[in-house]
């Protein structure tokens, strides 16, 4: 039985990016805010001493930043005809754990989506008409590019995030993206230098008439200290970045950008290793009342609070509102319910080049360090007669080769033994690889659900991912994997081995961690969960945010937009329910 | 009879208090909130609470090179604090490190700062205790070994180290550096760190704030002194340091980033600005030792070393990045003759303090695991010989010393 708290004014679930930024905005305010976090409190100086962060054994081959499957995983499943079966190690994406979340083993990319893909089903619609395949699910995200900007905005400047514009309020400027929604200042920090196989790439790539760009990193190019007083290091390109905790606070982070300045609040309460069970409702369904904690001594509470903001990881997102019962759970069958639906994944596709004649120093690098170009994504480029939509990220971030796994030998060789490692000499240092991190867009059958036959350790449900790859997007991984290849070919290396993504999805190597959907915004609550505000559709004062709201991924990484929901979440909550509690949009 | 005391201590209290505002017909408020500031100049905190504990209720450890004394029970619970005292008892603790009934203190109290402290100051402070929550904490605060634990040996310590008397103000001098002079002298107890001790732990006077091993650190040098001291810095620049706990050239770490985190950042900035005017006033310029030229075999270790192991955060010019990592470069620490500071913390490593205005708390990690006593005196020497810096060359010696002392 839980124990009853006193009531507070606010609850945070989750301390990674979206739940720090929100928890800081609304205690700027004044309200008691208390976040939650299932997982330890991490801080760069304890956790990612710079004697020992670069540790691959222990970052990379066991994964320290990833939640433990015992505490939590999911099921997983190709098709509705099939019985999931749990991941008990992670393979195809990473979730983490602790403060700061999956934002502290991220690579550290931060675009922005486009203007179209906040109304990605008509502007698709209207520009391919019956030629768009139907299988897609593809939804308008309710809300528009000029509402999302001044938040994208906020992100980057507390993120220091290191980039060139490329449109300047409507000005298209050289060097930087072409392809980009009109920005109302330039990223906060000049690009990051650059090593030599994004240069090599970016060379290329402007032979063939494109146009290469630094890509937009939250791996600061020299200190800055952000809108919260707190300072970042310039990144030293140490090559221990993904699955890392930075050392040195160079890549942006909860932990480095948000939380030393917000927990020095008095207003602001982290309670860590405490994981959310629960939101708990009123008997009408319409109020969430607080939430339902449990502690690492296995006591339960319950916290009551005025506002609710669920900003966990997605899969927790989904998984809570399932357990809540708040809003109806999808049913691919009849297509019906919204909690769980329109989930996608991201389509990761890449070229890798074997030269002879190169040395590119792999060990140095981080993961959001390179350049990249954007003609072959989403719908920067004609899919009349290609018989998909879609597209993808082209680019060059070499995010450090480590010594255990960057073992880059041509295919055909063995795969231990003397021939092995002399492989592993000749290829090390000449090895190269073109990635193009590619759209998934949404179908009736993928989606979230809670599994029937696996529960965690207090008893629940796991949830259960039914997902495949759809036709649309193998047909788009294919094309852009050939537009790659175009352009590596040009490069004359020795040898090259492009790899289109492929069906079936598996978990037995990693892809992306850049999962979306299952709790999305829209306009219209028959086939969408939250508002434009990421307020709960007849529920006002409970907010869920991250990239659950995607109604389907662009090819880029979603971190920049999860920042930027966060701050129109918090934006939304400070500037309209705070002065008039209720529901913000009626249908 | 117990209640019969109480009532009369509160009696007399109370006459006391009134006897501080006769004349002015104001309530205690200004009083007390100019006393709740002079105890935060005065870091009370640091040695009377204990951190998550009740604020002044003792018990506070302070290790001396005699052995341990512990900050006593300030509230004014009757039973185990200063709920018996007169404000004529508090007067002589701070003017003449009396205690109540005369008992002499020990110089962990620095008593022999405080007696420069005003008599008008000290009621405010005094009205100030009067407000704090009382808590029933016992505190033994005498916990030295034998002889050092007898009090009637600090007769003789006092003859020696101690001249009572309030802050007389040079005439000379302005308004503003004399204030600096009574902050820094008095209340602030500056001195108690940052000046030489004699071997019975005095202060050594002729050499006022020229920096002192203490605890395993060095206080450094905070004089004028352009080579060892803070010369160097701006008054802007000190100011910045003690409100934020960093500036261009340190990050306040150890001891003195919890003096920055207790005391300093929350002083004004008039006041501030004061103990940087005196503080940079007259000292004489030392000429700069000769720096170990840079073909040494030390030196050429030590720069391989440091371009591997250090030069990431510090930068490969010692400069360092603001608000994160300190600037090696005319560093007065680095510069230091005793470089136990330097040992330490590339030893043991050692935290920043974190502040309303630098927030973070960057830590320096321990390298003991990874470089061996050779490593380190070769890099540290690189260190102190470079980029204008000059300063002794660290020897094996002490770096093992120093790793026996710490255990990392």
């Amino acid at each position: 039985m839980a124990k009853k708290l006193p009531s507070t004014d606010v609850v945070v679930v989750g301390l990674g990016w979206a739940g720090s930024i929100i928890a800081n905005e609304l205690a700027d305010t004044g309200l008691n805010v208390i976040g939650f976090e299932r997982g330890p409190w991490r801080d760069t100086a304890t956790d990612f001493n710079l004697a020992s962060a670069t540790d691959e054994l222990r970052y990379n081959r066991r994964q320290e930043l990833m939640l433990r499957t015992k505490q939590n995983t999911c099921t997983m499943r190709n098709k509705e005809s099939e019985t999931a079966l749990p991941m008990r190690v992670w393979g195809s994406f990473h979730p983490g754990n602790g403060t700061g979340g999956a934002g502290n083993h991220w690579a550290g990319i931060t675009f922005r989506f486009q203007p179209t893909e906040f109304r990605l089903h008509s502007y698709l619609t209207e520009r391919y008409g019956k030629e768009l395949p139907a299988e897609l699910t593809l939804q308008d995200w309710g809300t528009t590019w000029e509402e999302m900007e001044p938040h994208y905005d906020a992100f980057e400047r507390l993120a220091g995030v290191s980039g060139k514009a490329g449109n300047l309020n409507g000005t298209i400027v050289e060097g930087g993206n072409p392809f980009e929604g009109a920005r109302s200042k330039e990223y906060p920090n000049p690009p990051t230098a650059q090593t030599y196989a994004p240069t090599l790439f970016a060379e290329a790539a402007k032979n063939l008439g494109y146009k290469p760009f630094p890509v937009p990193s939250a791996l600061a190019s020299r200190a800055y200290t952000n809108q919260l007083g707190v300072t970042m290091g310039p990144c030293t390109f140490c090559g221990f970045c993904t699955n890392y905790g930075c050392g040195n606070y160079s890549k942006a982070s909860a932990i480095v950008n948000v939380l030393p300045a917000l927990i020095r609040k008095p207003n602001f309460t982290a309670k860590t290793n405490s994981e959310v069970l629960k939101v708990t409702m009123d008997s009408t369904g319409t109020r969430a009342t607080g939430i339902i904690y449990v502690d690492s001594s296995g006591q339960e509470w319950e916290q009551p609070a005025e506002i609710v903001v669920v900003a966990a990881f997605i899969f927790e997102n989904v998984r809570l509102m399932l357990l809540s019962g708040v809003g109806e759970p999808y049913n691919p069958i009849t297509n019906t319910g919204t909690t769980g639906r329109n989930y996608a994944y991201q389509t990761a596709n890449s070229v890798k080049m074997f030269f002879n004649d190169k040395n590119f120093n792999p060990y140095i690098g981080g993961g959001a360090i390179g350049m990249g170009i954007d003609e072959f994504n989403n719908d920067n480029f004609d899919h009349s007669g290609l018989g998909f939509v879609g597209g993808g990220s082209t680019r060059v971030t070499p995010i450090g080769a480590a010594p255990i796994d960057s073992r880059p030998t041509p295919p055909g060789t063995p795969a231990w033994g003397a021939k092995w490692k002399k492989a592993t000499v000749d290829n090390y240092l000449s090895t190269m690889s073109i990635g193009c991190e590619a759209s998934s867009y949404s179908t009736r059958n993928n989606y979230l659900s809670l599994d029937p036959n696996y529960k965690d350790p207090h008893g629940r449900p796991l949830l259960r991912i039914t997902f495949d790859f759809p036709e649309n997007d193998l047909k788009m991984a294919q094309y852009v994997t050939n537009k790659v290849v175009e352009i590596a070919k040009t490069m004359n290396p020795r040898e090259m081995v492009p790899a289109p993504r492929k069906g079936p999805w598996a978990n037995t190597s990693y892809q992306s961690s850049h999962i979306v959907g299952g709790f999305i915004m829209g306009a219209d609550p028959k086939n969408s969960s939250v508002n434009k505000h990421l307020q709960v559709w007849g529920v006002p004062n409970l907010f869920v945010v991250g990239s659950s709201a995607f109604p389907q991924n662009p090819g880029y990484n979603p971190t920049g937009t999860v920042g930027a929901l966060a701050f129109k979440a918090a934006d939304a909550i400070k500037r309209l329910y705070l002065q008039r509690p209720g529901e913000m949009i009626s249908v | 009879m117990k209640t019969l005391l109480s009532l009369s201590a509160m009696a007399l209290l109370g006459l006391t208090v009134q006897a501080a505002h006769a004349g002015t017909g104001a309530d205690s408020y200004n009083l007390v909130e100019k006393g709740r500031y002079l105890a935060v100049v005065g870091d009370c905190t640091a040695c009377h609470t204990v951190p998550g504990k009740a604020p002044f209720s003792g018990g506070v450890a302070i290790e001396t090179p005699f052995g341990k004394l512990v900050g006593a029970n300030i509230t004014p619970d009757p039973d185990t604090g200063l709920g018996h005292w007169t404000f004529d008892d508090f007067q002589k603790v701070m003017s003449e490190g009396h205690s109540k009934g005369g008992k002499r203190l020990y110089g962990a109290m620095p008593f022999t700062a405080y007696t420069k402290v005003r008599k008008e100051d000290n009621l405010a402070l005094w009205a100030y205790l009067q407000t704090i929550e009382p808590v029933n904490n016992p505190v033994e605060t005498n916990q030295l070994p034998f002889p050092f634990n007898v009090r009637t040996s600090l007769i003789g310590w006092n003859m020696l180290n101690f001249t009572p008397g309030e802050f007389t103000p040079n005439a000379e001098k302005t308004p503003q550096w004399n204030r600096g002079a009574y902050l820094v002298e008095g209340l602030g107890h500056c001195g108690t760190c940052h000046t030489p001790k004699n071997l019975i732990g005095g202060d050594k006077n002729d050499q006022f704030l020229a920096g002192s091993n203490l605890q395993g650190w060095i206080a450094p040098d905070i004089t004028a002194n352009a080579h060892s001291g803070i010369g160097q810095w701006s008054n802007e620049e000190i100011v910045e340091y003690l409100k934020t706990g960093a500036n261009r050239f340190d990050i306040a770490s150890g001891p003195m980033a919890e003096a920055v985190e207790n005391s300093t950042q929350h002083w004004t900035d008039e006041d501030l600005m004061a103990v940087a005017v005196y503080l940079k006033d007259g000292q004489p310029a030392a000429a700069a030792p000769q720096p170990v030229a840079a073909d040494t075999p030390a030196m050429v270790a030590g720069k391989a070393i440091y371009a591997d192991r250090c030069s990431a955060c510090h930068v490969p010019n010692g400069e360092g990045v603001k608000n994160l990592f300190p600037k090696l470069a005319a560093a007065p620490l680095v510069n230091s003759t005793d470089p136990t500071s330097l040992i330490r913390v590339v030893l043991a490593g050692s935290r920043a303090g974190g502040t309303e205005a630098a927030p973070t708390g960057p830590a320096m990690p321990s390298f003991a695991w990874n470089l061996s006593d050779d490593n380190i005196a070769d890099v540290l020497t690189y260190v102190r010989n470079t980029w204008g810096n000059a300063a002794p060359a660290v020897s094996v010696g002490e770096v093992s010393d120093l790793r026996g002392d710490l255990h990392p």
